[in-house]
């Protein structure tokens, strides 16, 4: 009855929770360690150039499968030792004079976009696909999910050009990229599983830990169970 | 029972038996023992909502010890480092990261704050079911409150220090709201921040208050509130004074010692309660955005206002009854109306004793007309807790204003429908 009640209550509240942007499901997952290493490949090629991840450290890339040699010699451009962090190139009071503002540090961005639309992941896996060419834009152009963004189409090379019909409103490829449509979603959705991976490296080990955890509680509460029948059986 | 004057213990004449009378004759090691422990009586009849008051010590225990771990990493630091983070939100993500198990003391942390408004609420609501505010518990009822609005100012006080965006813009939001006080409001507002804005004194002072000063008055209070309770007994599920019927020896008939019998009971509670803690914290530490909030992991950022401050959950209830005041009166703005109404609903659980007049303490015994009203307050606390956590609309302040009035109704009325409420005579003696 009560739950009846809050439903009833809620139901007007829930038609105006519900959002504008339609946000794809990436399709990617964070245990995928090959996708993940390409995705690490993506982001200091194209990503690093502009934002850091400054909470990151070159050597725990070592965790997707990569030897630290590996690491010197595909990742790191701008670092010297292994155990920095993964800094930016540019610097930010150059980037706030050429972009608005500075770009953001990305180490914890797929944390920070989650929202009731969707996860991080999915707002990051839109986002990259849906760049269309504006001329109304200093960059030249513009995005669906993230409207009148700073940051111009880094990817253009790889996806080509979407513009945007007017009647439909959807995104129509005007000219075709380096990769087909196929293969540029699936280079956005393994950036995706690194930026996913990156904002908690742990995150697989906590998992884990916590499966041994609640295994070893549910033999600690037959242990503890028992253990009150037993003081508990003369009380009346 | 605390004070019972319990025999100094005789040595035996071993080695432990000397020590311990040595030390029993200068410390009440014994009297305590047996006062608190092995001869505290507590009801035998004790149900699923007893196991919230060990819990919430449980949940102390787990904040002081991991809060401990994170101060000897954490920098309450608001200037920017190298890469144009602040210190304060980088030394969080260096805990995270860098800082062997980091991770996981810093979710029990975080986990702990939720789990500590979750525990604490269903325990004043086992207080609400079944009278345990009554006479002669009032002073345990009050120090109790007093831990509630030091938690709040702890929770408050904390949300602060990973400066993020919701850590700024919340705490920019509740030290504003002091600023609706006529005359001193504004003054006062600067003096809590120490500056014109939330800054980095607000960030140290704010660390200061939530690692020393808050959690030295809880700790207090906690004690009080214990002491308090062994000296008037518990109180049960069937709201009847045990220490009313005793048998030869002087012991409540419906009593049984709290160690051994509670002592193993409540290590199935808590065993039960880290089960529920640890699928949090391991699989969903974020819990949705409701422990975790997912704009939080924007370092603060003074001059981007997020289109929508929320403060965390458990906060949401009592910052729907400030947005649900909207009419401004006797020459003051709504906004201030809307702060004393949102410190009236937290403050006024301390008047429960003296409110209700019913002549029976527990819901077992009561009538229909009390037993709606702690339904529709219930409700309500909960729609409130939800309104609190959306953008304001049309509907959602019509909704809030309903509810704001059956919450304050619930105290308000209490002296009249405790009254005339109908009621079974509660029994002599404890039921099963």
């Amino acid at each position: 009855m009560k739950k009846l009640l809050l439903a009833f209550l809620f139901a007007p509240l829930m038609a105006y929770a519900s959002s504008s942007v339609q946000l794809d499901k990436w399709p990617g997952s964070v245990s995928d360690k090959p996708a993940l290493q390409n995705g690490a490949k993506l982001f200091v090629n194209y990503c690093l150039n502009c934002h850091g991840a400054s909470y990151m450290r070159y050597n725990r890339l070592t965790e997707l499968g990569l030897t630290e040699q590996q690491v010197k010699d595909n990742l790191m451009f701008t670092a010297e030792k292994i155990g920095e962090q993964m800094r930016v190139a540019a610097r930010t009071d150059e980037q706030k004079q050429w972009f608005g503002a500075a770009p953001p540090d990305l180490t914890v961005i797929a944390r920070a976009r989650a929202s009731a639309d969707g996860s991080g992941a999915d707002w990051l896996y839109t986002y990259l696909r849906q760049f269309y060419r504006d001329t109304n834009r200093p960059t030249g152009w513009n995005n669906v999910v993230f409207e009148n963004v700073g940051m111009p189409h880094i990817f253009w090379e790889l996806q080509g050009e979407q513009v945007r019909n007017h009647e439909t409103h959807k995104l129509e490829l005007a000219v075709p990229g380096k990769l087909s449509p196929k293969e540029y979603d699936q280079a956005v959705s393994d950036l995706v599983g690194f930026l996913v991976w990156m904002a908690e490296p742990m995150q697989e080990e906590r998992k884990r830990l916590g499966f041994g955890v609640l295994a070893f509680l549910c033999v600690l509460l037959v242990a503890a169970y028992a253990l009150k029948k037993e003081y508990w059986k003369d009380i009346k | 029972m605390a004070n019972t004057n319990f025999e100094k213990y005789k040595s035996d004449g071993s080695i432990q038996g000397n020590v311990l009378e040595w030390v029993d004759a200068r410390f009440p090691a014994t009297a305590m023992w047996k006062g608190h422990l092995s001869e505290y009586y507590a009801p035998k009849n004790f149900n699923f909502w007893y196991f919230f008051g060990s819990l919430a010590l449980l949940v102390l225990v787990i904040q002081i010890v991991t809060g401990i771990f994170l101060v000897m990493h954490y920098k309450p630091d608001a200037s920017l480092n190298a890469n144009g983070v602040p210190v304060a939100f980088a030394s969080v993500e260096y805990i995270m990261r860098d800082v062997p198990w980091g991770w996981l003391i810093r979710y029990m942390h975080s986990t702990g704050a939720s789990a500590f408004f979750i525990v604490v609420y269903l325990h004043m609501f086992r207080g609400l079911m079944y009278g345990s505010y009554r006479q002669p518990r009032e002073l345990t009822w009050l120090f109790g409150v007093g831990i509630f609005l030091c938690l709040m100012g702890e929770a408050f006080f904390g949300y602060l220090l990973p400066w993020g965006q919701m850590s700024f813009w919340g705490a920019q939001v509740i030290v504003n709201l002091f600023s609706a006080i006529p005359l001193i409001g504004e003054p006062l507002s600067i003096w809590l921040r120490g500056d014109f804005v939330i800054g980095d004194a607000t960030l140290n002072r704010f660390f200061s208050f939530h690692v020393i000063a808050f959690p030295l008055v809880i700790l207090g209070l906690v004690a009080a509130h214990i002491l308090a309770l062994h000296e008037t007994g518990s109180n049960n599920p069937d709201g009847v004074e045990i220490k009313a019927k005793k048998d030869a020896n002087g012991h409540p008939l419906d009593g049984i010692p709290f160690h051994p019998y509670y002592t193993v009971k409540d290590i199935v509670g808590v065993v039960v309660f880290l089960m529920a803690f640890s699928a949090i914290m391991f699989f969903a530490p974020e819990a949705g955005g409701y422990f975790l909030e997912y704009n939080n992991f924007y370092p603060a950022d003074p001059l981007k206002t997020p289109p929508h401050i929320a403060p965390v959950w458990y906060f949401t209830p009592y910052y729907s009854i400030l947005r649900a005041w909207v009419w401004p009166i006797f020459g003051l703005d709504a906004k201030f109306w809307g702060v004393v109404a949102m410190g009236a609903s937290v403050v006024i659980f301390a008047a429960l004793p003296w409110l209700d007049r019913s002549p029976v303490k527990s819901i077992r015994y009561r009538g229909p007309i009390y037993k709606t009203f702690l339904t529709l307050f219930v409700i309500s606390f909960f729609i409130l807790g939800y309104l609190g956590t959306q953008a304001p609309s049309y509907w959602g302040e019509k909704l809030s204003q309903v509810c704001s009035l059956i919450y304050f109704g619930f105290f308000l009325l209490m002296p009249w429908y405790s009254k005339v409420d109908k009621y079974r005579p509660a029994p002599d003696r404890v039921t099963k």
